[in-house]
């Protein structure tokens, strides 16, 4: 279980892009939670402040009963951490890194083999190239898999999909969807947005400071705004041509559609009709339910 | 209008007995937003590297911007803008020190230089960033003014790999904006992601799998085609298929 109660970090002369400014959560053991955020927003700071590698200005944060400034020794036999820049040795072999790890912890691959098992064996076939050699996808597992070595009981996973395909993230989730199921506890942070919607909660954070947390379906139930969806010609000017519309709050690109949110008593139908006067063609507009991205877009704008 | 900026045919790079790229053919319009998939490991960057001047094709020829990719690499790398998400600018310079580096090394004279910067800046709404050291700039800016940079020349085509890479939702969108503004004054725009909601707002995507160029055609025709709503499961059906280990 992680605590944290009333954090505070700030950086000297640049310290205002990258403080926190009173942040308390807590983590359920076993619990899966998302922190979702702009850079620069200061989801790293958090990280590495509960991973005990930089001290907070003031507030407290415990992990499994130990206190993170305190017990920092503690703190970090029990938990992996896998930071959002690549950080394995890149001249040694995959191999070699993750024995390395093992070593430091005064365990051997063989020992808790069982935990990496399904995600180094993806990787095994590479076994003796360079780190620094390995594709992206291979990179994050292999990060994984050294984060994992020691069996820590908490797993805190700074942007670790960043750069990856859609297959191979998905493949990642399932993973710790498995190791949630084992009884570790998650705190991982991320910019896409579907991945968000795999977490049991999760918080947004905007300039030091939580803005919202709870469980995805919760995020999506407290949205308030109007959202429709809307089709029909080119996208950029379709976007400038809304924008410009009066009772139009917001309108951004979501895939193929456009989603905009709008002030009340605006009807579908006049917006269609304003639309096809200004030569669009083909126009669909209909009300839809947000996604955890409209709640993004709607909390940070 | 209808000119090709790229024409590339079998273009192919062995290393070794490892094919990364294997006889792909393509062409890109010009102003056209050309979306370049792949799962990681597909082959996109080493085709673009080709694409780029910066390394040589085994096999196969191929045109960008009017240049030849084997005999005038080194005029290609003139006449086009290139931005990655690993590197795009010097983060011990400040702001305005990278532009007037990426402007010198396109050739640009000082006057010019000066002039565009303050333009530039405030298009951006940078200007109170001018002399900040690029390293402070939060990610998603840093990411706007390394976009700006690569086309301050004014290239015929831009290529920007994985631009977007761990940027949030709101500020991925004001890059795409940047995007669609630069498409708008015809510069052709080659950009590989990893969102699939991006892919959607390209003219036409290709994806990549295993070196080849599996699927070719608008996001909408991909989408009937694979029998499927969405670009991430027409990329999930391609990328299923693929044999070489990640």
């Amino acid at each position: 279980m992680i605590e944290v109660k009333d954090l505070h970090k700030s950086y000297g002369r640049h310290g205002k892009a990258n403080a926190l400014n009173g942040i308390t959560f807590t983590v359920k053991k076993g619990e899966i939670f998302g922190v979702i955020g702009p850079d620069g927003a200061g989801k790293s700071s958090l990280f590495r402040i509960l991973a005990s590698l930089i001290l907070p200005d003031s507030g407290t944060v415990t992990i499994n009963g130990f206190e993170v400034i305190k017990d920092y020794q503690k703190i970090r036999q029990i938990i992996g951490y896998m930071p959002g820049r690549f950080s394995l040795y890149q001249d040694l072999s995959v191999e070699e890194n993750l024995k390395f790890f093992a070593t430091l912890f005064n365990t051997t691959i063989e020992e808790n083999y069982y935990l990496i098992k399904d995600i180094y064996q993806q990787i095994e076939p590479f076994k003796n190239r360079r780190a620094g050699a390995l594709s992206g996808g291979m990179k994050q597992k292999l990060a994984l898999s050294c984060a994992l070595i020691h069996k820590p009981e908490i797993l805190i996973l700074d942007e670790p999909t960043t750069g990856v395909d859609p297959v191979s993230r998905k493949e990642f989730w399932d993973m710790l969807d498995r190791l949630k199921e084992q009884g570790i506890t998650i705190l991982v942070s991320t910019a896409y947005m579907d991945e968000a919607s795999r977490c049991d909660r999760i918080a947004l954070i905007l300039e030091g400071k939580f803005i919202g947390s709870n469980t995805p379906q919760g995020i999506i139930d407290d949205y308030s705004e109007i959202l429709w969806s809307v089709i029909g010609g080119k996208m950029s000017t379709l976007l400038s041509v809304l924008r410009n519309h009066p009772k139009v709050k917001s309108s951004f690109a979501f895939g193929d559609k456009l989603h905009i949110t709008v002030k009340e008593g605006l009807q579908t139908f006049d917006l269609k009709q304003y639309l096809l006067n200004k030569g669009f063609n083909n126009v669909c507009i209909d009300p839809i339910q947000p996604t955890i991205e409209d709640c993004f877009m709607a909390l940070t704008s | 209008m209808n000119e090709n900026v790229i024409e590339v045919s079998n273009l192919t790079k062995r290393f070794g007995h490892f094919t990364a790229v294997d006889h792909i053919t393509f062409n890109v319009k010009r102003g056209e937003i050309f979306g370049f998939l792949g799962a990681n490991g597909a082959g996109k960057t080493t085709a673009m590297q080709m694409l780029c001047g910066i390394s040589l094709p085994t096999e196969g020829k191929g045109t960008v911007a009017g240049f030849d990719i084997i005999k005038e690499n080194e005029k290609i790398k003139r006449n086009i803008g290139y931005m990655s998400q690993k590197f795009s600018l010097y983060e011990d310079l400040k702001v305005w020190e990278n532009i007037r580096l990426f402007g010198g090394i396109y050739g640009l004279s000082d006057k010019v230089i000066a002039e565009k910067t303050d333009e530039l800046l405030e298009k951006l709404n940078f200007q109170h960033e001018r002399n900040t050291l690029v390293k402070y700039l939060p990610l998603g800016w840093k990411q706007k003014l390394a976009f700006s940079v690569a086309i301050f020349h004014e290239p015929n085509i831009v290529f920007l790999d994985e631009p977007t890479g761990g940027v949030d939702p709101a500020m991925r969108r004001q890059f795409w904006e940047m995007i669609y503004s630069a498409s708008d004054r015809g510069i052709t725009v080659f950009v590989t992601t990893h969102y699939m909601d991006e892919a959607e707002y390209c003219n036409r995507v290709s994806i990549m799998v295993d070196g080849h160029i599996d699927a070719l055609d608008s996001p909408s025709t991909l989408r009937s085609q694979f029998n499927t709503e969405s670009m991430d499961e027409v990329f999930r059906q391609l990328a299923r298929k693929a044999k070489r280990a990640d």
